[in-house]
């Protein structure tokens, strides 16, 4: 029976015989090498002297000393502020988004508004870095429009205690890039409510209310949960925003590890390796929760 | 009941209004400020001003270009590799799936680290040499867009029969090379085209790794350079890489018609 040729071209599983026979394993592996190779030089050799420098001291010896320094109260409050914002511009990014595509999908507005809040936020979400920085400062800086326009309703912004320049500012102009992203990545799980859902509850007797806390929301959790993670990782790994806007004086994790490249700060590469390592750590973290959160997201709309 | 949808109608205005006040107001305030370069008059002197500056032109078509070799290098990169894997090697995409998001947990901060402390020194010196700035530029980039380069091509992989496809093509005596950018590409089109024009509006303004890696010669850090001297300059800069992200957006729209792919992008 081996011994037939016709037999080895003939898988078992019934499917029709392959056009040619397939070419031998290793062969087959030589098509992702190049793939490998660039993800190896570029990705994991980086990643990989951040893990290694940051357990190493200026001589090259084994220390834990670098994660030590990472408990400088100035370094942990770095890290708190970064997260902060990073949670404050996800929840609140991702309320005004959830809402605004809520609005063009069940909350019954005209079809080219939906159209146009989509492009939109498709600009938006791309509209970041130096030029938004710019955007908000000629908004709600010192002599800002809409400042100015306060100041002439009698309400001055600034004496007040508010800060384009400070957390609070610096939050509401990441949400110009946060929001927008809400509204891409939860209309299509909007839409993937089905009708018959609310109508099934409706004939139960459901309140409009109880639809939403007990079908709706539940259903759409993870996806909500897993955008924000997305949102927060967005805002996490900001650098070219905060730095325009604020100068580098405001105390973030990115603005620590920029001024630690260009060595006029901190002048200790070690500490530099455990930095980098901490936002990794951190990212992760969040990653992991994501990917866990939209595989039982997609779980539910794919039925 | 219709009560109920009433109000429900006048909610959903209300946040869109919130929402678009939120959109319009930075843009409005940034391109009436940049109307005021010369006093008392409304004027475009801001924007002949950028448009004659030398500068601006060089650092555009510099990451313009860098931009250009970018997607080039990915879609070499990325296509080839989701289409075998798709054709030869299935248990490996998973894999390859992880690999390809890893940039989402490696902030650009932190990956321009990286590879600074691995490519200035031995055995690669890249830093050395203006060439070689600019090849590491490219590849963290083509790394940036490697998530919604592959995220796009394999989807568009996943709607066509590629297995079909191969066979066919080899059964008329196509070699891998004719199969490859006969077959398979002219079926990726639209994907390749919708990462492609994504990756550019990334990477035309991009700061952090630019900034770090070639500094002024990027588009990023002239941008910068520009809103810490001349504040009506920076200004219509502004509304000029808005309306470049706006185009670039609406290419890929038109490219994706009918289809309703997010553009998930972004170096923040």
């Amino acid at each position: 029976m081996s011994s037939n040729p016709i037999s080895n071209s003939v898988n078992t599983k019934r499917d029709a015989p392959q056009a040619r026979p397939a070419l031998s394993a290793w062969r087959d592996w030589l098509g992702v090498i190049p793939f490998f190779l660039f993800v190896f030089l570029f990705i994991a050799l980086p990643s990989f002297r951040l893990l290694i420098g940051s357990f190493q001291d200026s001589d090259g010896q084994f220390t834990l000393k670098n994660f030590a320094d990472l408990m400088d109260p100035s370094i942990l409050g770095a890290y708190w502020v970064t997260i902060r914002i990073s949670l404050t511009t996800a929840l609140g990014g991702g309320l005004l988004g959830f809402l605004m595509a809520y609005a063009v999908t069940v909350g019954g507005l005209p079809r080219w508004v939906r159209s146009a809040l989509l492009t939109f936020s498709g600009v938006a979400s791309n509209f970041a870095g130096v030029p938004l920085a710019f955007a908000f400062i000629t908004t709600l800086g010192r002599i800002g429009m809409v400042t100015v326009f306060l100041k002439l309703l009698g309400i001055d912004l600034y004496d007040k205690g508010f800060s384009l320049y400070s957390f609070w500012g610096l939050s509401l102009t990441y949400m110009y890039f946060q929001f927008p992203l809400m509204v891409l990545t939860i209309t299509p799980a909007l839409d993937g409510l089905r009708r018959e859902w609310r109508e099934a509850a409706e004939n139960l007797g459901a309140t409009s209310f109880q639809y939403w806390t007990r079908v709706a929301l539940p259903i759409l959790t993870p996806a909500i949960l897993g955008t924000m993670i997305l949102l927060f990782g967005n805002a996490f790994g900001a650098y070219a925003t905060a730095l325009s806007l604020t100068g580098g004086f405001i105390n973030l994790i990115t603005i620590l590890i920029g001024s630690q490249i260009k060595g006029d700060v901190l002048h200790n590469v070690g500490l530099g390796y455990a930095l980098a390592l901490g936002m990794v750590v951190v990212m992760g973290v969040m990653m992991t929760i994501y990917y866990f959160l939209r595989r039982r997201s997609e779980r539910w709309l794919k039925q | 009941m219709v009560e109920a949808m009433k109000r429900s109608v006048f909610w959903s205005w209300f946040w869109m209004f919130i929402g678009t006040l939120y959109f319009i107001l930075p843009l409005t305030s940034t391109f009436l400020f940049s109307l005021r370069a010369k006093k008392d008059v409304l004027s475009f002197l801001a924007y002949e001003r950028i448009f004659s500056d030398i500068n601006f032109w060089r650092t555009f078509t510099f990451s313009l270009i860098v931009g250009f070799f970018t997607i080039l290098v990915s879609i070499l990169l990325v296509v080839p590799t989701a289409y075998w894997i798709r054709l030869r090697l299935p248990k490996l995409r998973g894999m390859i799936e992880f690999l390809t998001m890893l940039p989402f947990v490696i902030p650009a901060i932190v990956l321009v680290f990286g590879l600074i402390r691995v490519f200035s020194g031995a055995p690669f010196f890249l830093t050395n040499t203006y060439a070689g700035t600019n090849v590491l530029l490219v590849a963290a980039y083509v790394v940036l867009a490697l998530p919604y380069m592959f995220r796009s091509v394999d989807a568009g992989l996943g709607a066509i029969d590629v297995r079909s496809l191969t066979e066919a093509a080899q059964s008329l005596g196509a070699s891998w090379p004719t199969i490859l950018f006969k077959v398979i590409f002219p079926n990726l089109r639209v994907a390749i085209l919708g990462g492609a024009f994504l990756t550019l509006a990334t990477v035309i303004g991009e700061f952090t790794i630019a900034t770090f890696l070639v500094g002024i010669k990027a588009f990023g850090p002239y941008m910068s350079l520009i809103g810490q001297n001349k504040t009506y300059e920076a200004s219509s800069l502004t509304i000029i890489s808005f309306l470049l992200t706006w185009s670039f957006m609406g290419l890929i729209q038109l490219f994706n018609r009918g289809k309703s792919d997010s553009a998930l992008a972004g170096a923040h």
